[in-house]
């Protein structure tokens, strides 16, 4: 095992599943750990958590016994003053809200952030595990990790397990020697470059006012203000996204939190600007 | 999902002191997609008569219009209005001559008698009747709702602490339902009047 400590990061994606029929007595082997978790002992592990327990993408989980919690509304989008990110945060189990103040950016490390969309463990627990491998690489090679290089690794996990039915939908935005970096990646393995970004149940209604009124040259004020409206258009219209918004700013000195506002606060106050705008 | 859930609503219906009143919520989804925020899921068909209905908007729409003809047609033979109970009969009835194709609809009736005393009750979609003295709710949230009203009902409350107790037990449960909600209405039957208010609620 030691021999292969720095064989590299990016084998991550051959951790898989299969790992986990070494012999458990091994010295070092540590119940839980990314690529040792214990699968079904059936002749197509992957067919039977996809029938199972898979969830969002691309098949309904109607006739699941377990089901995940999904909807949301999260973006993010690239301007000349950084990246900015913003999440509503309602949790969802079928209609019932779970929970109205849940934290779907997961502060990986100063440069990187990440967002929660799908399965809220699948997120939380690879986007820390993804928090790990950054600081190994940077332990090991004297420098911080690319955003490419990160979200690189994320893509691979979602790579080796897939079919299994991981449920993640997320955003890797962050600031490296190229400057402000976006990236999507997602369950099933795809991992896209971009300048903006929506993803979840509300991210139809925040495309559409994020297309409307996005340009390049937006001031840190005019895109903050651009990243808080579409989630509050996207909250309104979509039963499954509510709560708050917080919005973090992407810097070359790291992030900064934005700000924590309530969706509810924001409509009264939107409503009240209108007609400010109707009389005059 | 049901079909029953498709639009999302959340009804109450409860009984005070010679006084009666029903609250509901304002949206029309479909499934996940908020459609309007001013949809009418209450119903008067009489001057002391409500009727709330939950469940699939279209059958609301068709089962009200149902309602209203057969309310007149009552009217014109018999020459007087109809009694919640009787209106509560007919409405039964006419849920279960679709038993094999019902109505997608969850109704519940409140008024008050020709004794001016509280009546309440409630029915599935193919108008298995329930009474009940103290309170009945129908939607997509009835869990919520029958939390919210068991602690927050207590016996003879006044026109004033009605209101307040629908109000709170409506905007409470709604928060936790992501398909109702998006503001209120709460109307408020005395033996003299009937309140109107609207109600300011939550609008993700």
């Amino acid at each position: 095992m030691a021999a292969l400590i720095g064989n590299d990061i990016l084998d991550i994606g051959s951790r898989k599943a299969r790992r986990q029929r070494e012999d458990p007595m091994a010295p070092g082997f540590a119940f839980g750990a990314p690529g040792q978790f214990d699968i079904p002992n059936v002749a197509d592990p992957a067919a039977y958590c996809r029938s199972n327990f898979a969830s969002v993408c691309g098949t309904g989980d109607e006739d699941q016994s377990v089901k995940f919690m999904k909807g949301t509304t999260t973006l993010a989008f690239k301007f000349n003053g950084g990246v900015i990110v913003s999440v509503d945060s309602r949790s969802t189990m079928g209609a019932y809200i779970s929970s109205g103040t849940v934290k779907k950016v997961i502060e990986i490390n100063p440069f990187l952030l990440g967002t929660m969309a799908g399965g809220a463990a699948d997120c939380s627990f690879w986007e820390r595990n993804l928090g790990m491998e950054c600081r190994l690489y940077e332990l090991r090679n004297g420098r911080r990790i690319s955003v490419a290089g990160a979200s690189k690794l994320l893509a691979n996990v979602m790579s080796s397990y897939r079919g299994y039915g991981l449920s993640m939908g997320t955003m890797i935005a962050g600031w490296d020697e190229k400057g402000p970096q976006l990236y999507y990646v997602d369950d099933d393995g795809t991992r896209l470059k971009g300048k903006i970004f929506s993803v979840g149940s509300g991210s139809t209604y925040a495309y559409g006012v994020l297309d409307n009124y996005y340009r390049e040259d937006l001031t840190i004020e005019e895109a903050v203000d651009l990243g808080k409206r579409a989630i509050y258009h996207a909250a309104h219209r979509d039963a499954a996204s509510g709560g708050i918004n917080n919005l973090y700013h992407m810097t070359k000195d790291g992030f900064v939190k934005v700000h924590s506002i309530d969706v509810n606060d924001m409509h009264y106050q939107f409503a009240e600007e209108r007609a400010r705008a109707m009389q005059s | 999902m049901s079909i029953l859930e498709y639009n999302g609503a959340a009804i109450i219906a409860m009984a005070g002191d010679g006084c009666v009143g029903i609250a509901a919520d304002r949206r029309l989804g479909a499934q996940l997609h908020t459609i309007a925020t001013d949809f009418t899921k209450c119903f008067r068909m009489a001057p002391k008569l409500y009727v709330g209905l939950g469940g699939l908007a279209t059958d609301v729409q068709t089962l009200h219009q149902l309602l209203e003809f057969r309310m007149n047609l009552y009217t014109l033979k018999e020459e007087r209005e109809m009694t919640p109970q009787v209106f509560s009969h007919l409405l039964s009835h006419l849920l279960y001559e679709k038993r094999f194709g019902p109505y997608f609809v969850e109704p519940v009736v409140c008024g008050l008698d020709e004794k001016g005393e509280p009546f309440l009750s409630g029915m599935d979609l193919i108008g298995a009747p329930v009474t009940a003295k103290d309170f009945v709710v129908t939607g997509t949230c009835t869990g919520n709702l029958f939390g919210m009203c068991e602690s927050l009902y207590k016996p003879k409350m006044n026109p004033d602490e009605l209101f307040e107790c629908l109000a709170q037990s409506l905007l409470s449960s709604v928060d936790r339902d992501s398909v109702s909600g998006w503001g209120g209405i709460v109307h408020i039957i005395t033996k003299d009047n009937v309140i109107t208010r609207e109600l300011k609620g939550r609008m993700d």
